[in-house]
């Protein structure tokens, strides 16, 4: 049996990884999949400690979240393509416009 | 109840307030309904309102005399009541007052009546309807003041009445404000009414002083309960008090040194030189002294300087009257001699004869002056006549060298003058004779408590007979010296009825006191107040003297103006043999330029100083421009500039910059970079785990 610390180790840096992705990177796919990563740092989290408790809200909850980003995924796509249809670059750096 | 059982019960007696009332209600209706009456009825209610003050005086007498002379007091009304002090008007009537109420009302009704006629045909009148008004309407205030002075309870009042009688003085000095004695335009009136004012302030002063200091010692101001303590209190005290009152006496009796007002007091029309500056007003000293006479009696120092004053003044105008050239100042200046024979009478004690002389020269002063305003204008009336109608040239009526041989066109202002001028001049039997030989035989009965006083007086009425001498021949005898006097014309009965009475009174006053057995009626009457005096019996070696000097100094006055009239443009015959003498004597003895000289002129140089060096350069200038204004501003810069601009504005400016600098490091962090807010969210996250982790 794997200590669960190993699964949670694991977790932090996927997540470490993902964020850092998300604030190095300048692509906005990049970002997204960052994103991805993230969120399933957090499943990985979600079922260790949920087979180690055994409790299955855990596993319940990683259904949702992957139905929220399946979807968030679909709204993101669509964004990003509306941007680079209007903007010609993905490039995040170049989306300032909310700055006052 | 019949007339005489009221006045034994006194019942008359509540009438006193009357006396003030009666003529200001003639005052109040000329000054209301005047606009609309004519000449006629406004000179009829002022002379019916001095008339019934007349009438009320004259039954005030009646009930003296039936109650002996006892004397009352009328409470009319509170005045000030602080604590101790208790000062109400309250009317007195004694044997005293009484005669000067008589005098005043009396004298005054008939020159109410006279400036009726008078006041019509004054040279400045030109048909002033309100020029007329006013004139009677201070007439009457006049009474009315003079009334409160002589009828006063108190030396409040009498102050009261003093001031008034002052303020009424200096209004008619100077009713013609806008015209000179001739006519012409000129402030000379006005001048002349300031300078009386101004002197009888000098006066005043002192005799406020007098009345402050009874006050403070006596703790009251009615005369009886003054009068009750005078033998109780130390003799400086009532000496300060009696040479205070003394300066008063100088102000409006116009004695040494104060007495060079009533000269130019000339100015006012002729009724008001005699009502005022010859028989009511400037007797007022004379009254103070009289009443004051416990005091007086009391301090013998006191009294022989009163006396010398009164002795020296009547020398010394004596002498000035007889180089003047009007015939108002001649008379001026003879009143101011005639009042010092009063005040050197009162100052010996002589009461009696102070006031009898008072009385009497109120009648024959009066007429003298009357009858000089009739002169004057007859010889305006011969002007009018000579200028037919065009009278731009400017000419002296008042000048006797204008003058001369007026019997012929004024025969009954001459027989007026003639009465008058031998009261004046003391012959028998007329009423001159009779009250200054009783201050003349006074004088040599007390020569060796007052020396030198019997000397003074013999000579000034020596010199009295002289001047009125020389004025006689003057204006109505020898050549008439101008066509205006050929031409002069004789007044109205309305001037002339009135002295008709005054003349009457002038020859027969003396019967006021004889000085025989069973006569001494005004000695007895006086009595009643100021203690029983013993009459004195006619000495005839003092009158005979005195009869003999008179007659000598009119038989001189002949020699030199009568035998030989004065020729047209002729100088003064005195001139040469009496020399710098007479140049003097013209000239008032340059007491008015040395006056000038010691005290106007310095007082006017210490004035400029005070205005223009102290007040204006050095408190205005420099203090207040240099130090306060200066200074105020140099302490206003201080704060605008380093504390207001320097410090508060600094700390607002601040406050904004600050805002400014830290919201834009702030609006660094903003920089629209979605990565950035993501970090900062990160950054929050893992602050707040940690914070949770490690507590």
């Amino acid at each position: 049996m794997v200590p669960v610390t190993y699964y949670v180790a694991l977790s932090a840096v996927l997540f470490i990884i993902g964020a850092m992705g998300v604030l190095v990177r300048r692509n906005a796919l990049i970002i997204f999949m960052s994103v991805e990563l993230m969120l399933n740092a957090a499943n990985l989290a979600f079922v260790a400690f949920a087979s180690v408790n055994n409790i299955l809200d855990g596993q319940i909850f990683v259904f949702f979240i992957i139905a929220v980003a399946a979807a968030e995924v679909a709204v993101g796509l669509a964004l990003i393509v509306a941007i680079f249809r209007t903007k010609k670059s993905i490039d995040v750096d170049q989306i300032n416009m909310l700055k006052g | 109840m019949n007339f005489s059982e009221v006045a034994n019960t006194g019942l008359f007696f509540n009438l006193a307030p009357l006396l003030v009332f009666l003529p200001l209600i003639g005052m109040l209706i000329n000054m209301i309904f005047g606009g609309k009456m004519s000449e006629k009825a406004i000179g009829t209610v002022a002379s019916l309102a001095s008339g019934s003050a007349f009438v009320v005086a004259l039954l005030l007498a009646y009930s003296l005399s039936a109650v002996h002379g006892q004397a009352y007091t009328v409470p009319f009304a509170e005045w000030i009541h602080i604590g101790e002090l208790q000062l109400d008007w309250t009317f007195r009537v004694d044997t005293l007052s009484a005669v000067m109420m008589l005098v005043v009302s009396g004298v005054g009704t008939l020159i109410h009546i006279y400036a009726i006629g008078y006041m019509h045909e004054d040279v400045r009148f030109k048909d002033d309807l309100r020029r007329f008004r006013r004139f009677f309407v201070f007439l009457n205030l006049f009474i009315a003041m003079m009334m409160i002075l002589v009828s006063g309870d108190s030396y409040l009042m009498l102050f009261v009445g003093w001031e008034g009688v002052g303020l009424c003085s200096f209004l008619l000095i100077g009713f013609w404000y806008d015209f000179d004695t001739l006519g012409q335009k000129s402030t000379a009136n006005a001048e002349a009414g300031k300078k009386a004012f101004i002197a009888n302030r000098i006066g005043d002063f002192g005799f406020l002083l007098a009345i402050f200091t009874t006050f403070w010692h006596f703790g009251s101001l009615q005369f009886d309960e003054v009068f009750a303590q005078a033998g109780h209190q130390p003799a400086t005290v009532i000496t300060a008090i009696t040479l205070f009152m003394l300066i008063g006496v100088t102000g409006k009796s116009a004695q040494v040194p104060l007495y060079v007002w009533l000269p130019d007091a000339m100015a006012g029309p002729t009724p008001v030189s005699a009502l005022i500056h010859a028989a009511t007003m400037v007797t007022a000293g004379v009254y103070l002294v009289v009443r004051s006479a416990p005091l007086y009696s009391a301090v013998p120092g006191a009294q022989y300087i009163v006396a010398m004053i009164g002795a020296v003044t009547a020398l010394f105008a004596a002498t000035i009257a007889v180089g003047q050239y009007d015939i108002k100042k001649v008379l001026a200046y003879s009143t101011i001699s005639q009042l010092g024979f009063m005040v050197a009478a009162v100052g010996m004690g002589a009461y009696v004869a102070g006031i009898f002389h008072l009385a009497t020269h109120a009648f024959f002063k009066a007429l003298l002056f009357l009858s000089a305003g009739s002169i004057i204008l007859g010889m305006e009336r011969g002007h009018h006549h000579l200028a037919h109608g065009h009278d731009e040239e400017v000419f002296d009526p008042g000048d006797m060298r204008n003058m001369g041989n007026l019997r012929k066109q004024m025969p009954v202002t001459f027989w007026l003058y003639m009465a008058g001028t031998l009261a004046l001049a003391g012959i028998f039997p007329f009423a001159g004779f009779w009250s200054k030989d009783e201050i003349l035989l006074d004088a040599k009965l007390h020569a060796e408590h007052f020396p030198g006083v019997y000397a003074l007086l013999s000579i000034a009425a020596f010199l009295t007979a002289f001047y009125m001498g020389r004025q006689i021949w003057m204006v109505f005898f020898g050549k008439e010296r101008t066509d205006v006097a050929k031409h002069a014309k004789e007044s109205p009965p309305v001037m002339t009825v009135p002295l008709m009475v005054l003349a009457a009174l002038a020859v027969l006053g003396g019967a006021l006191n004889l000085p025989f057995e069973g006569f001494h009626n005004l000695g007895h009457w006086l009595g009643y107040t100021l203690g029983e005096v013993e009459g004195l019996a006619l000495d005839l070696g003092v009158a005979g003297i005195s009869t003999i000097l008179a007659l000598v100094a009119i038989g001189i006055s002949w020699l030199i103006y009568g035998r030989n009239p004065l020729k047209e443009g002729q100088p003064d015959p005195l001139k040469k043999p009496l020399g710098f003498l007479f140049t003097g004597m013209e000239n008032k003895w340059f007491v008015d330029e040395g006056y000038k000289a010691v005290i106007i002129t310095p007082f006017e140089k210490l004035a400029k100083f005070l205005s223009i060096t102290l007040d204006w350069n050095f408190w205005h200038d420099w203090f207040h421009n240099s130090v306060i204004f200066a200074g105020f501003q140099s302490f206003a810069r201080f704060l605008s500039d380093p504390v207001d601009m320097g410090i508060i504005n600094a700390i607002a400016d601040g406050l904004a910059s600050l805002t400014q600098r830290s919201s834009e490091g702030l609006r660094r962090i903003q920089n629209g970079f979605v990565r950035s807010y993501a970090l900062s969210v990160l950054l929050g996250v893992v602050a707040i785990l940690g914070y949770l982790l490690f507590k």
